[in-house]
């Protein structure tokens, strides 16, 4: 092995990319699970949005049409989420794990043209002047646009669960549906709005992986990644900006693994693949160690089904 | 306006009825995507469930109906006993490999002695193997509040990339030169699992599913930690002044649909598959958590559902082989299956109710 092969700057360079996946799934489940549920399906809403915006991207020859395409059939099959937990009051967790089973299957049966074809190459934005910057220019500033738009939804999500009215209420229906019904706010209107939003993110990041990081679609693509972004919210404490955080932890390592094994280093590449998931298991234990921290962040209501006595 | 009124409790005509509506709806919906993809929707509807059954070529897929079904009721059983009390083991994918593994490790270390505990070990240590892969996200849950729904889930991947260690380094067949895998197992008298009576497709895993059924039946309804499972998954609240110890539950749910899951992968490795390979594994730890649903996580419902989805899955291959319908058209088949299951349980925890407008 040879560690002097890696090149670190391009190694830190690949973090936003390998990052923004799960970043843009993972705020989006953070604002679905504010508002009281718990969507299991990112997975499904992830590859489905992966081979919408892949599929779109290749015909349209439009990078910014596959990723409009990719945040639309999120929203859409994570309305069929929405529907059974909120009307038809089934179980969240089954409810989630259906999305994601369906997805799988529905996202392989419209890909079947689209395996083996090259996608487009997002083209990188060059900020003037702070992307000529040695170092710092390359590894920050030389990225494609969705890199940006990723941590700007970051920073719009805090901003609007922290200091407007909107953030408010989503919170209030999260905390204590109850009350939030009795005040008269739309409980089960509002969850939709969240559930539609969260499947828009997990869909951009999902079209994320196919249109610029893999840029190809193969069946089961996401693989595991909507699952680890379901393991960064907790990490979050859901809590925004510690989802970029947290992303970026996950992300460099992620990248790190994939230079060891280039590198050729001593282990498996079996071993290594198999890091990312066994590091994600470490951080929800130690995050859910204690439980001071974790579980009191968590939202009151997640996981409940509302369904108005009255 | 229509309007859901909560039963005081569960339907008990819904409850059956359901899984029924939903299978019939399922046919409907798949009928549209059939026709969407250019295909007659009568005709894969027939070459799907009736076929394989009663067509001309039935007599080859009778005996794959209970190859299929045999791992699916066998994890299902398991995976129901955990669900009832709110357990979520979602990861019997990673079990099955695991109990495959150390299954196939155990034959492979006597090869080429023929001895007749050979098999009976293999089968201890597929049902370890699931065990203590289980047992992972059942120890975390209980030490660390760690939610094991992801940590089991994740685990999947972590013994997917494990198999394929195992079948290009310490398994592999060392006088293969070609392709990576183990030895084939078909081959090893003394650890294989064949058919016990030809073209039936009947083996030891399908004879161990239907004794899991009966164990679980009389588990369920003649013993007290049945009661227990009952009780937790119920009324947790009531659970806890009722004396359950909410540790030994989680630890026992887990362990068990663990080791059927290990089980289950340990009789498929040694019989239908034949060796480990990268691509041993094909989704039945996800297809039993259907199976589990729609068999209404009871044992009697599970051994039926169990054949229904096994019949999906060879009439799927009907399908594809006739009529070139894609293999993922099947699975996003199994999905919608699902999904209309949890939708129309609504009908037995609620009554519909038809309101006028404006009356509160």
């Amino acid at each position: 092995m040879n560690l002097d092969s890696i090149n670190w700057i391009l190694l830190l360079a690949s973090l936003m990319v390998a990052s923004t996946p799960i970043l843009l799934a993972a705020i989006g489940e953070l604002v679905v699970e504010r508002a009281g549920v718990l969507n299991l399906g990112v997975e499904g809403m992830m590859i489905t949005g992966a081979i919408c915006g892949f599929a779109i991207s290749v015909e349209t020859q439009s990078a910014t049409l596959g990723f409009i395409a990719a945040a639309i059939a999120g929203a859409a099959i994570s309305m069929l989420f929405g529907l059974l937990t909120q009307y038809l009051l089934s179980n969240q967790v089954a409810t989630g794990l259906a999305l994601t089973l369906f997805g799988l299957g529905f996202s392989a049966l419209i890909g079947q043209g689209y395996i083996g074809i090259k996608g487009l190459s997002a083209p990188n934005i060059h900020i003037p002047v702070i992307s000529d910057i040695p170092i710092i220019g390359p590894v920050l500033f030389q990225h494609d646009l969705m890199v940006y738009v990723s941590i700007l939804l970051i920073a719009a999500t805090w901003a609007t669960l922290k200091y407007t009215r909107a953030g408010l209420i989503l919170r209030a229906v999260g905390e204590n549906h109850e009350a939030a019904h009795a005040l008269g706010y739309k409980v089960i209107r509002i969850r939709l709005t969240a559930i539609a939003f969260g499947g828009a993110c997990a869909g951009l990041g999902g079209a994320y992986l196919s249109i610029v990081r893999v840029p190809q679609w193969t069946e089961g693509l996401t693989a595991g990644a909507g699952w680890i972004a379901l393991a960064l919210v907790v990490f979050a404490s859901w809590k925004p900006w510690r989802v970029l955080i947290g992303a970026y932890i996950f992300g460099g390592l992620t990248v790190l693994q994939l230079n060891l094994q280039a590198a050729g280093f001593k282990i498996p590449v079996e071993y290594l693949s198999m890091s990312p998931y066994l590091i994600t298991i470490l951080v929800l234990v130690v995050m859910s160690s204690g439980r001071s921290r974790a579980a009191l962040n968590a939202p009151a209501e997640l996981g409940r089904s509302f369904h108005a006595s009255s | 306006m229509i309007r859901l009124e909560k039963r005081p409790t569960p339907s008990r005509a819904w409850t059956y009825a359901t899984p029924v509506l939903a299978v019939a709806l399922t046919m409907l919906a798949g009928g549209l995507m059939f026709a969407a993809l250019g295909k007659n929707p009568f005709l894969a509807i027939k070459t799907i469930f009736y076929d394989p059954i009663l067509g001309e070529f039935a007599f080859y897929y009778r005996g794959q109906l209970l190859v299929k079904a045999g791992p699916l009721i066998l994890i299902a059983v398991g995976l129901a006993m955990g669900f009832k009390a709110g357990i979520w083991n979602i990861g019997a994918e990673g079990q099955y490999i695991m109990g495959a593994i150390f299954g196939a490790a155990v034959g492979l270390a006597f090869y080429p002695a023929e001895h007749w505990y050979i098999f009976p070990l293999m089968v201890i240590a597929g049902a370890i193997g699931g065990l203590l892969w289980a047992m992972i996200p059942a120890l975390l849950k209980v030490k660390f509040n760690t939610n094991e729904i992801l940590v089991s889930l994740l685990l999947v991947y972590v013994a997917e990339q494990l198999l394929a260690a195992m079948a290009l380094g310490a398994l592999r067949n060392p006088d293969a030169t070609g392709f990576p895998g183990s030895r084939n197992l078909q081959q090893y008298p003394a650890a294989s699992n064949p058919e016990i009576w030809a073209g039936t497709g009947i083996h030891m895993g399908v004879v161990a599913a239907l004794i899991a059924v009966i164990f679980a039946y009389i588990l369920l309804s003649r013993h007290l930690m049945g009661f227990h499972i009952q009780l937790a998954g119920q009324s947790p609240k009531a659970a806890r002044f009722g004396g359950v110890n909410p540790t030994a539950l989680v630890v026992f749910c887990m362990g068990l649909s663990g080791a059927l899951a290990g089980l289950a992968g340990m009789f498929e490795v040694t019989g239908p598959a034949g060796q480990i390979a990268i691509s041993f594994n094909s989704g039945y730890g996800f297809t039993a958590i259907i199976v589990a649903f729609l068999g209404r996580l009871h044992p009697i419902g599970i051994l039926l559902a169990g054949l229904l989805m096994a019949l999906t899955y060879i009439g799927g291959e009907a399908a594809q082989a006739t009529l070139q319908i894609p293999a993922a058209a099947i699975q996003a088949f199994q999905g919608m299956l699902l999904f209309f299951l949890l939708g129309v349980d609504v009908l037995s925890n609620y009554r519909i109710r038809l309101v006028k407008e404006g009356v509160a």
